[in-house]
């Protein structure tokens, strides 16, 4: 525990930023150490993907409609079009109309 | 290890063009960051407090997991815990543009870490990967973020009031929307749908049985698995 009274809070921010910058580090330090063979690169090109699929899960099967529908709309977009900022408009437009109703 | 990646450029002009790339998206981002600076208010940190956190930490969903944390005393070992465990995803995001990154200098290729964030990398990968190796993109995207987040949290701060609930405009799917796009915009082929197939399963998997915030790691580590044991043949 630490008190935040005196400069205990400025303490936890210079601790928090650092273990945050250390998440920005690591990746590219880690891969330093290890050889980058196809399998590994095999490895981390796959894992790109697979991070971004990631972070969607919880928003995906726990959002709201109007979150899922985003996503739908965005999926579709990307699909037809191939454009991403149109595709981004028009799931945050169909996000904020379906809470509206 | 194949001769495609090529060193990345980091130039003032660069620079200056991943900010405009990126400046449209921090500017929704940025709502988030009026969030972030109103909650900080109403949970009791200074002016000085919330201004170096946003400014220093520079990550939302830890900094929004710090407040719930926040009292007079605060769990020292939990609260950066769980600060890693938000943002191990990071680890995951700079190890993929190794192959480009790792054959820059090393104050260039660390400096151009210093802001990674969600949206900055996404774009930078996806421009890598199609040959467009100019890691401003990570830098002046970055910035633009960086930037957005410290403003959005000053107006935060001092008009929080009016502007409550991004999720009513939608806001709150700005970087969801923005990942699933980024995602679709890559190369697809049999070998990245199988990765994302057993990726997300197992990230689902972790977010129902596995302790909070380590789906990511999971999900992402299960696709790897998949590139890993499924080489691409090098043509």
């Amino acid at each position: 525990m630490i008190a935040i009274a005196d400069h205990g809070a400025l303490l936890l921010i210079a601790l928090m930023a650092l273990v945050t910058l250390v998440t920005r580090f690591g990746g590219v330090l880690m891969m330093t150490f290890i050889p980058l063979g196809p399998r590994v690169e095999g490895f981390i090109n796959a894992m790109a993907g697979s991070v971004l699929i990631a972070v969607l899960v919880p928003i995906a099967v726990e959002g709201d409609p109007g979150a899922r529908l985003a996503l739908l709309a965005t999926g579709a977009m990307m699909l037809g079009f191939k454009r991403p900022m149109p595709a981004i408009a028009s799931g945050i437009l169909v996000a904020a109309l379906v809470r509206l109703v | 290890m194949s001769k495609r990646y090529v060193v990345p450029s980091l130039t003032f002009a660069g620079v200056r063009q991943g900010f405009w790339r990126l400046l449209p998206l921090s500017l929704f981002v940025a709502a988030f960051g009026l969030a972030f600076g109103l909650a900080a208010v109403q949970t009791g940190l200074s002016t000085t407090e919330i201004v170096l956190m946003s400014a220093t930490v520079f990550a939302g969903t830890a900094q929004f997991a710090a407040l719930e944390m926040w009292g007079a005393q605060v769990p020292v070992l939990p609260l950066l815990a769980t600060t890693f465990a938000i943002n191990a995803r990071m680890l995951l995001m700079g190890a993929t543009l190794y192959p480009w990154l790792g054959q820059m200098p090393v104050g260039k290729r660390y400096g151009s870490l210093i802001l990674l964030s969600d949206a900055n990398w996404a774009m930078t990968l996806n421009d890598f990967n199609q040959g467009r190796v100019n890691a401003g993109v990570l830098v002046g995207g970055g910035f633009a973020l960086w930037l957005t987040w410290l403003v959005g949290t000053l107006v935060g701060m001092a008009f929080g009031s009016g502007i409550t609930n991004p999720a009513a405009f939608g806001l709150d799917m700005v970087l969801g929307c923005f990942m699933l796009s980024m995602a679709l915009a890559g190369r697809k082929n049999l070998r990245t749908i199988a990765a994302w197939v057993v990726g997300g399963l197992a990230a689902y998997a972790a977010y129902r049985w596995l302790p909070e915030n380590s789906h990511v790691i999971v999900g992402a580590a299960a696709g790897g698995l998949v590139g890993a044991f499924w080489v691409e043949r090098q043509s």
